[in-house]
């Protein structure tokens, strides 16, 4: 069995001035991940070592971080695919509370903002409302996002811009925009306008990049300013 | 000190929904989470969810008594009838309440909610959103509490996130509030309540092999136990078939709903050569397939000894595309097979436990004030066999049920005289002080070394085939463990965002649930649905047509049996 270094970004707020990397030495098993690893330091040479997950199977969306480079989910990151050294940082743009544990609040309150549920205009009685395979189409992929932060840690907008919505919110979002229930267009297009909207979005596609549903995230931001566009060229134009 | 008149420990499917429900009902409420909602085990759950909608042409005459017989069938003559009856008839106006609230299901040509076959059931019946159902689902319950949390028509909502609830407070017999440990700031406060419900999911991790999230330990079933709240039918452990080799994450049951094969090493779709799934093989229920999967292993016509293939080729891209995504996504980023080309290593794992908290069809323990609802209670509903596509709906029914039934007790007055102040103060004390205690011993155990040697002995003497000496092995092992617990060691310390505190707390539930699912199953000399003993291979209704009763001591569990109702179908020999 081989070993493999993890060199791990160490920060304690409420004691150290400033954070350090520090390096374990992990035997790596076949088929091991980035997660896997972390938990061996944790269990057996350092359980000080504080680090979020749950599902380990990439879908709940807890153990964003950075790694190698780019930010990725630990759980399904595997080691062998990352050379002799594992790297790993915790999300950017959010307060360290301890190593690769951030404090999500910002955000949750970002994502909050702009109304995060379905808003229907109509009532729907007993029955289900219908809508078409083609409506329901049109929300795969969006859907799929688990609310990890990786765009959000990978936006170089969220750095300058602390108000900035960020990738997550915004394709939320677009979510509700585009789900043929909800009737709150007008509505939603104001909360994503104004100058820590959606015109932030310079379109470096960091997000797109990072995402681990591979979401075309700023494609969904760039459907809110086409249509907050056309609103205010031709308030009678069509969504599209 | 916090005060909410209902607390609600636990974010996921059936947390939210109770939370929902008394908020509806003006009641203040509080959600109390290990971890975000969105981190919730729910949120793994892929193939879907039951109704007697008859959005199928093949199931255009479903009905909840029908739902109901195979739900009873299924769970081998154990679940509750009645209770069972409810599930089923609030099933459809649950799940048109979560389309009403935005979950995307998928749709059928007419735009109605898609449904697909599942297993035990003679026709598609199963509610879906590709294979992402319990993403789609809790992703919408939380929108809407964070709906209530904004709105002002209603009573207070909150939700504190990655908080621990590490006691319950019971006072002259009644539930009063819990204690909490707040992970960010390292705090122990104590919330105040009327009632309490958890909603705290089920307890995987108690084995190796096993589909559920670490979260899953089982401590939320044990904190209620260790205060003198029952635990019911414990014994009873579903396997699924069909897990990812190594990993066992979860390939759904839609995968073979929708057509896949389960193959042998010959090649051979072997449940054709088994009495109890030759009809309806691939789609029989989880407990039959699973065992005949072991039995194929065990024979020599596994791979490698240790799993089958799961064959979806024959499929198509566009369907495994359409239908299948998130499995495909899973497969191929944890053992690097792309369905569309090649067979899936699967073996059955470790996926749901049917036992847990007592409560009765209102989810109402026998304590006042307290109540559970979702995999950490027991109705029950699934008796010895889940059928798949039914915890989901019983997260929503009973979820909504327990929210109602609490909120009534809260409205009626509760207890009827507010408790002192000082039992909360000693409350909170007490488990300040057991907290710190742990990383004060003396001790040289590592919680981590317990762990995996708690996990080999379930994978080992507990799974789907049991024997009395096997059982007994695990047991001597499990009161070893439990005797080590008292030495563990650990090297952090400090209250705040402390994993090593954490886990070792979890363990310690671990432990609790595995020595009352060991001594159950052992006490229990029948085979009935997911347990099988090889030393008493058949169901025995004469002596053995009964619930499991646990309560704690501190010599381990007690253990008594109460009646099954059988009111609506009389039992018989159950055959597909």
């Amino acid at each position: 069995m081989s070993e493999v270094k993890f060199t791990v970004f160490r920060f304690d707020p409420t004691t150290d001035k400033r954070h350090r990397f520090e390096t374990y030495s992990v035997s790596e098993k076949p088929g091991m991940t980035v997660l896997e690893g972390l938990y061996y330091i944790q269990e057996h040479l350092d359980g000080s070592l504080a680090f979020r997950s749950s599902c380990r199977a990439g879908v709940c969306g807890s153990c964003a971080m950075h790694i190698n480079g780019t930010y990725r989910l630990a759980c399904e990151t595997q080691v062998k695919q990352l050379g002799a050294t594992v790297r790993v940082r915790p999300l950017a743009h959010l307060p360290v509370m301890k190593d690769l544990f951030v404090d999500m609040e910002p955000f949750w309150r970002k994502y909050k903002s702009i109304k995060p549920y379905l808003i229907p205009g109509d009532d729907p009685g007993e029955n289900e409302r219908l809508q078409t395979q083609d409506e329901r189409g049109r929300l795969d992929v969006i859907i799929d996002c688990i609310l990890c932060a990786a765009c959000y840690g990978s936006c170089t907008v969220n750095n300058y811009d602390e108000e900035y919505l960020g990738p997550a919110a915004l394709l939320k979002a677009q979510r509700f925009f585009s789900d043929s229930r909800d009737q709150a267009d007008e509505e939603r297009l104001e909360l994503v306008d104004g100058e820590h909207g959606v015109w932030r979005c310079h379109t470096i596609f960091n997000c797109q990049q990072v995402c681990p549903k591979t979401i075309d995230i700023t494609g969904s931001i760039g459907v809110l300013k086409r249509n907050l566009m056309a609103k205010r060229l031709s308030p009678s134009l069509k969504k599209s | 000190m916090r005060y909410h008149q209902v607390v609600v420990v636990g974010g996921g499917l059936a947390g939210l929904r109770a939370a929902l429900e008394l908020n509806k009902r003006n009641v203040k409420v509080a959600v109390v989470s290990k971890v975000h909602p969105l981190r919730s085990h729910s949120v793994e759950a892929q193939g879907g969810i039951n109704a007697p909608l008859g959005n199928h042409p093949r199931g255009s005459h479903d009905s909840p008594e029908l739902h109901a017989f195979d739900t009873v069938k299924g769970s081998d003559y154990l679940a509750d009838q009645q209770a069972v009856m409810r599930l089923t008839s609030d099933a459809a106006l649950r799940i048109r309440e979560m389309e009403h609230w935005g979950v995307p299901f998928s749709r059928t040509a007419e735009g109605k909610i898609a449904q697909r076959p599942f297993g035990g059931a003679g026709f598609p019946r199963t509610c879906f959103a590709t294979d992402k159902t319990g993403h789609v689902l809790l992703h919408t319950l939380y929108e809407q509490c964070v709906r209530y949390e904004q709105a002002s028509e209603r009573g207070e909502m909150v939700i504190y996130d990655e908080q621990v609830v590490i006691a319950l407070i019971i006072e002259n017999g009644a539930c009063r509030g819990v204690v909490v440990w707040d992970f960010q700031t390292g705090e122990i406060d104590v919330i105040k309540s009327e009632a309490v419900i958890f909603a705290t999911g089920g307890a995987g991790r108690i084995f190796g092999k096993t589909t559920n999230a670490l979260i899953s330990t089982g401590l939320g079933m044990a904190i209620p136990y260790w205060a003198g709240v029952p635990v019911k039918d414990f014994e009873f452990v579903q396997f699924h078939p069909t897990t990812l080799f190594g990993t066992n994450i979860l390939m759904t049951e839609g995968a073979r709903g929708e057509g896949g094969y389960l193959l042998n090493n010959k090649g051979e779709r072997f449940l054709a050569n088994y009495d109890d799934s030759r009809k309806a093989m691939e789609v029989a229920p989880r407990d039959i397939v699973a065992r005949n999967m072991t039995s194929e292993i065990l024979e020599g016509r596994g791979f490698e000894d240790e799993y089958l293939h799961l064959d979806l080729r024959h499929l198509g891209r566009k369907k495994i595309l359409e239908r299948l995504p998130g499995i495909r996504d899973l497969a191929i980023r944890f053992v690097g097979v792309d369905p569309i080309e090649a067979p899936v290593p699967v073996q059955p794992g470790m996926h749901y436990t049917m036992g847990g908290i007592d409560t009765d069809a209102t989810g109402a323990s026998p304590v006042p004030g307290f109540y559970a609802a979702g995999e950490c209670g027991c109705v029950s509903v699934h008796g010895a066999n889940r059928l798949g596509g039914n915890s989901m709906l019983e997260t929503i029914v009973f979820g909504a049920i327990a929210g109602a039934t609490a909120a009534e007790y809260v409205l009626a007055g509760g207890t009827g005289h507010p408790p002192k102040d000082a039992i909360y103060e000693e409350a909170r004390k007490r488990e300040e002080a057991r907290l710190k205690g742990m990383f004060e011993g003396t001790g040289t155990e590592n919680p981590a070394d317990l762990k995996e040697a708690l996990n080999q002995t379930m994978n080992n003497n507990c799974w789907i085939f049991r024997e009395e000496e096997k059982l007994n092995a695990g047991i001597a092992t499990v009161e070893e463990l439990l005797e080590r617990y008292k030495q563990i060691t650990l090297n952090s310390s400090g209250l705040r965002v402390n994993f090593d505190l954490l886990w070792a707390l979890e363990l310690g539930g671990n432990l609790a649930m595995a020595e009352v699912m060991l001594k159950g199953a052992r006490d229990r000399k029948e085979s009935r649905g997911s347990q099988f003993r090889t030393d008493y291979p058949t169901r025995d209704d004469q002596n053995w047509l009964k619930h499991t009763l646990a309560v704690y001591t501190e010599h381990g569990p007690k253990f008594s049996y109460s009646e099954v109702d059988v009111s609506i179908w009389e039992p018989k020999e159950r055959k597909y």
